[in-house]
């Protein structure tokens, strides 16, 4: 009785994040706040719910595999959140209007997909807001 | 009452789904879509492990393995993909 209480509390935990994730991938302004709420929110919930597993099945075999999800889900998603962003940032996704501070701005050379500690000449800046709207859609 | 908190748990991780999948229809930009889907993946393997409980298969953790293996494969290639196209 008091594992199956402990199950639940840890699985609706878990589902509470994963909805939180869900809201904040639609409902957040930018593409990197987007990607905030989902590697966070949703590693947490899929770990929660895991945990929940492994404590209903009460098996060394299941312990084993739960861990194995839990240390692979928190090694893959801040690596794969980094690089989703740093290719979003240079392939020209324009933050939110509210954004207060953009440590990168200008110290991306295009041409050779660089980063510098001296300004990038101004042409290419000019290229990149042209090409940032190539693929968007109406609406 | 056991099966109404199973029902409000599935129910919880479905409707992230269909947020995250509302998000993945509406762009606008290409990475929004790659965040869906890598969202959508995660969601789907956190269902998959609440219905192996729910109904007692343990086999089907395997299942939430590949997933997770093969997401995090097609994250980075999508991302490797996004930076040599421009």
């Amino acid at each position: 009785m008091l594992q199956m209480i402990i199950v639940f509390v840890l699985m609706l935990t878990g589902a509470l994040l994963m909805l939180l994730a869900g809201i904040g991938v639609l409902r957040m302004p930018d593409t990197f706040l987007r990607m905030s709420a989902t590697a966070k929110a949703g590693t947490l919930g899929a770990g929660l719910i895991l945990l929940g597993a492994a404590i209903y099945f009460n098996d060394l075999a299941i312990y084993t595999r739960a861990l194995a999800i839990v240390v692979f889900l928190m090694l893959t998603a801040p690596v794969a959140a980094h690089m989703i962003g740093r290719a979003a940032y240079f392939d020209g996704v324009p933050l939110w209007t509210g954004t207060v501070q953009d440590d990168l701005h200008g110290h991306y050379r295009r041409s050779t997909h660089s980063l510098e500690a001296d300004m990038v000449p101004l042409p290419e800046q000019v290229n990149e807001v042209v090409e940032a709207d190539d693929y968007a859609e109406e609406g | 009452m056991n099966d109404i908190i199973w029902s409000v748990i599935l129910a919880l991780i479905s409707l992230a789904l269909i947020a995250a999948f509302i998000r993945l229809v509406r762009g606008p930009y290409l990475p929004d879509r790659v965040v869906a889907l890598d969202l959508i993946s995660v969601l789907a393997m956190g269902f998959i492990i609440a219905y192996a409980v729910r109904f007692n298969q343990p086999n089907f953790l395997d299942v939430a393995i590949v997933l997770a293996l093969i997401t995090f494969l097609g994250t980075v290639a999508f991302a490797y993909y996004l930076e040599r196209r421009v």
